[in-house]
């Protein structure tokens, strides 16, 4: 429904509620499953299959009441919002599992080796124990592991993602440009770079389980290796797809040089898991 | 069960009281026809009532709900049944809803103001919205990591909260309260907005330091985010944090004091009046001002030390939340029934409600504050008997005050059935856009933007 003055309301749709019911099966089946009932798997995946189904089709119709010219300039200002204070929430989810790495590096774990005011705590408990990166805590939670090297695939991995970063800008100046082939090249590119991306990351916990015994249970280290360095996977895992829908969008002619608001808001997304990565280079990999 | 009663409250009465608020309000306000992503809206609507099922369920369960006070602390929290994963995940639904109405909130304010409202010509109400929702985009994402790490910790056996694995259970408080205190903002800085529309409007003058107030709420904001640790002084934090979140946290007083002085500065002279919002609204000032000051006790980390987890920051916080938080969406429901309705509610009624409302809210409270200081611990279903007495008398207060809001829910539905219908403009002092609309608004109020001047 559109007003004649250029305000626009969308018509009414019942994917909200939809997606709304799929997302509580998932998350009903998901803690069964945590604690420990059989069903929680069958009841987990039901829902996952839902929220799949009912986001492709609330995706198609956005994308098809786009593509019929139904959203104004207006429309367009507030997606873009919207996207930005999403990704910004994102940040901030991030900024959490950063804080717990800061807090084990630079405070528990120094007053668990007896640094400053807390030294009873070593000396009671565990007077044995020294602080030294890569931890595990005082009782070597997880037993004796290997640290992730920051060169190797870590470094690799750094490459591919900054130049997935390049392709994707590079695609964006051949839609700008209405290059088609420049803009399908450079996206199709950027999509094969970042399932690249996730493709080692795989490889990396399959070594890190097999070969360095490194594990989510591996104390304060492998805790918050395994959480920012998954939660920052399952996000690239994300802005792949999200890129590839965009690949065939593309391949289908849609977007123009003046408008092409989807291209963007995915773009966007992608250079926040860049620079997510970028953080985990240094301050997990690396230092 | 206190477990329940905060998070139903927080999550469940005030934050989606606010949000209702803010989806009915901002459009009239700012000579919008609806909220600028209404799809996202329903979503974040219809998130509510499923994800309080899911944690409502968990009192059924046969190991209980969840018993670890709504700030789910561990260890105490990774030791709870069945309920723990239910509540947690309900949790991680109740936040996506508010980000989800947050950023709505956000693209509505900077984006589809009528043309000429520039930023500092805004209702004050809108300005408080905004900073909300910035308060809630950054907080409530934080909070789903920390419970996230939570989960782990139980089942996927991380530690980032157990020492023998180099954690720290203390990391969960700091993570907790980064969120924690800029939530308590989010429950308060919107009824700011509403007592800063209802003051004017009734002491018939213009809202006393308009710039100040809007500089004052977002300076209360930033601040929101480098004072958490008050919430855990005794915690054994070394002496230089303890005294720079001391400070900080006195440092609020600043700006609170700014807007409690341009309430005051607001009615001065003016040709008051007092009807019900008015007084809602009066009552707010006064009481809020109180929960104020047991604030600022709170935050001298000596006098903390005493007062830490006894009924003293029970009484601090149900003044700031009752009297404050609730009284403003009473207040707020009172001042725009008619706008919303078209019908007029019943003047009496609705003043023998406000002092019902406010004597039993204070015999309830006022007594926490005695029996605190005289060390009556928190979260402890038994105390001494000495303190019997005044907690017999809070809980004459507290049935008085769960009874009265039955009168509150009669002149709700007595209003719809009045027959007068309420004047387009029913208070003579009132400003703003949503006065120049029919009593009540069509659908999709403005279809064509106002022009503001």
């Amino acid at each position: 429904m559109s007003s004649s003055n250029g305000y626009y309301v969308p018509h009414e749709t019942k994917w909200p509620f939809l997606n709304t019911v799929a997302l509580i099966v998932l998350f009903i089946g998901l803690a069964n499953y945590m604690n420990g009932y059989t069903s929680g798997m069958s009841i987990m995946f039901t829902g996952l299959a839902l929220v799949l189904i009912i986001t492709y089709g609330w995706f198609s119709e956005v994308v098809r009441e786009s593509e019929s010219g139904t959203y104004n300039a207006q429309v367009d200002i507030s997606f873009r919002w919207g996207m930005v204070w999403f990704i910004f929430s994102e940040v901030m989810f991030f900024a959490a599992f950063f804080g717990a790495l800061y807090y084990a590096r630079e405070l528990s774990l120094p007053w668990l080796g007896g640094a400053g005011s807390k030294v009873s705590t070593n000396i009671v408990l565990w007077p044995q124990f020294e602080n030294v990166w890569p931890s595990n805590g005082p009782t070597n939670a997880g037993g004796d592991f290997t640290l992730m090297k920051a060169s190797g695939i870590p470094a690799i991995n750094t490459l591919i993602l900054l130049t997935s970063g390049l392709t994707v800008t590079w695609a964006h100046h051949g839609l700008k440009e209405q290059n088609r082939n420049k803009l399908i090249y450079g996206l199709a590119l950027t999509v094969l770079l970042g399932f690249i991306f996730v493709g080692f990351q795989a490889y990396e916990y399959m070594h890190a389980y097999s070969d360095l015994n490194l594990k989510m249970t591996s104390g304060i280290y492998g805790s918050t290796f395994y959480m920012l360095t998954g939660f920052h996977g399952f996000h690239v895992t994300l802005g792949a797809i999200m890129l590839t829908v965009i690949l065939f969008r593309c391949t289908k002619g849609h977007f123009s040089g003046d408008n092409h608001f989807g291209f963007e808001a995915v773009a966007w997304y992608w250079h926040f898991v860049d620079v997510v990565w970028l953080g985990l280079f240094v301050f997990v990999y690396w230092l | 069960m206190t477990t329940m009663h905060a998070l139903v409250m927080i999550f469940g009465a005030v934050m989606p009281a606010f949000v209702g608020l803010a989806n009915w309000q901002l459009p009239i306000m700012i000579g919008a026809p609806d909220m600028a992503l209404p799809r996202l809206n329903n979503w974040s609507f219809w998130i509510l009532p499923f994800a309080f099922t899911m944690m409502l369920s968990t009192l059924f369960m046969e190991s209980g709900g969840p018993a670890a006070g709504w700030t789910l602390y561990p260890p105490l929290s990774l030791q709870g049944g069945d309920s723990m994963p239910f509540v947690i995940l309900s949790i991680h639904l109740l936040g996506l809803s508010s980000i989800l109405g947050a950023i709505n909130v956000i693209a509505t304010i900077l984006n589809m103001r009528a043309p000429g409202m520039t930023l500092m010509k805004m209702p004050i109400f809108v300005w408080t919205w905004l900073i909300t929702a910035f308060l809630l985009i950054a907080s409530m994402p934080v909070l789903a990591g920390a419970i996230t790490m939570l989960l782990t910790d139980r089942f996927f056996g991380t530690t980032f909260f157990t020492a023998s694995g180099g954690g720290d259970p203390v990391l969960f408080q700091h993570i907790f309260w980064f969120f924690g205190h800029p939530e308590v903002y989010i429950l308060i800085l919107p009824a700011f907005g509403i007592v800063s529309t209802i003051i004017p409007a009734f002491s018939r003058k213009k809202l006393f330091g308009y710039d100040s107030m809007v500089y004052a709420t977002a300076s209360i904001a930033l601040l929101s985010f480098i004072v958490w640790a008050h919430h855990m002084f005794t915690v054994g934090m070394p002496l230089a944090g303890e005294l720079f979140f001391m400070f900080t946290t006195m440092l609020i007083a600043v700006p609170t004091g700014v807007k409690v002085f341009n309430w005051v500065a607001t009615m001065w002279k003016g040709s008051m009046t007092f009807e019900t919002p008015m007084l809602f609204a009066l009552a707010f000032i006064v009481l809020f001002t109180v929960g104020g000051f047991s604030g600022l006790m709170l935050a001298m980390v000596p006098a903390d030390f005493q007062y830490h987890d006894t009924y003293f920051v029970v009484a601090h916080f149900h003044y700031v939340l009752v009297p404050g938080a609730v009284f403003a969406i009473i207040a707020a429901v009172y001042y725009w029934l008619p706008k919303w309705t078209g019908k007029m509610y019943n003047e009496g009624l609705g003043k023998l409600h406000f002092w019902l409302t406010t004597i039993f809210v204070n015999l309830t409270f006022f007594p926490m504050h005695f029996v605190g200081l005289a060390g009556m611990p928190r979260r402890i279903p038994d105390y001494a008997v000495q303190f019997a007495d005044f907690n017999a008398i809070a809980s004459v207060g507290a049935f008085g005050f769960g009874l009265s809001q039955l009168l509150f829910v009669y002149i709700l539905f007595n209003t719809l059935k009045q027959k007068v219908t309420a004047e387009d403009k029913c208070w003579d002092g009132a400003e703003g856009l949503e006065w120049t609309l029919s009593s009540p608004p069509p659908y999709h109020s403005f279809d064509k933007a106002p022009k503001i001047d």
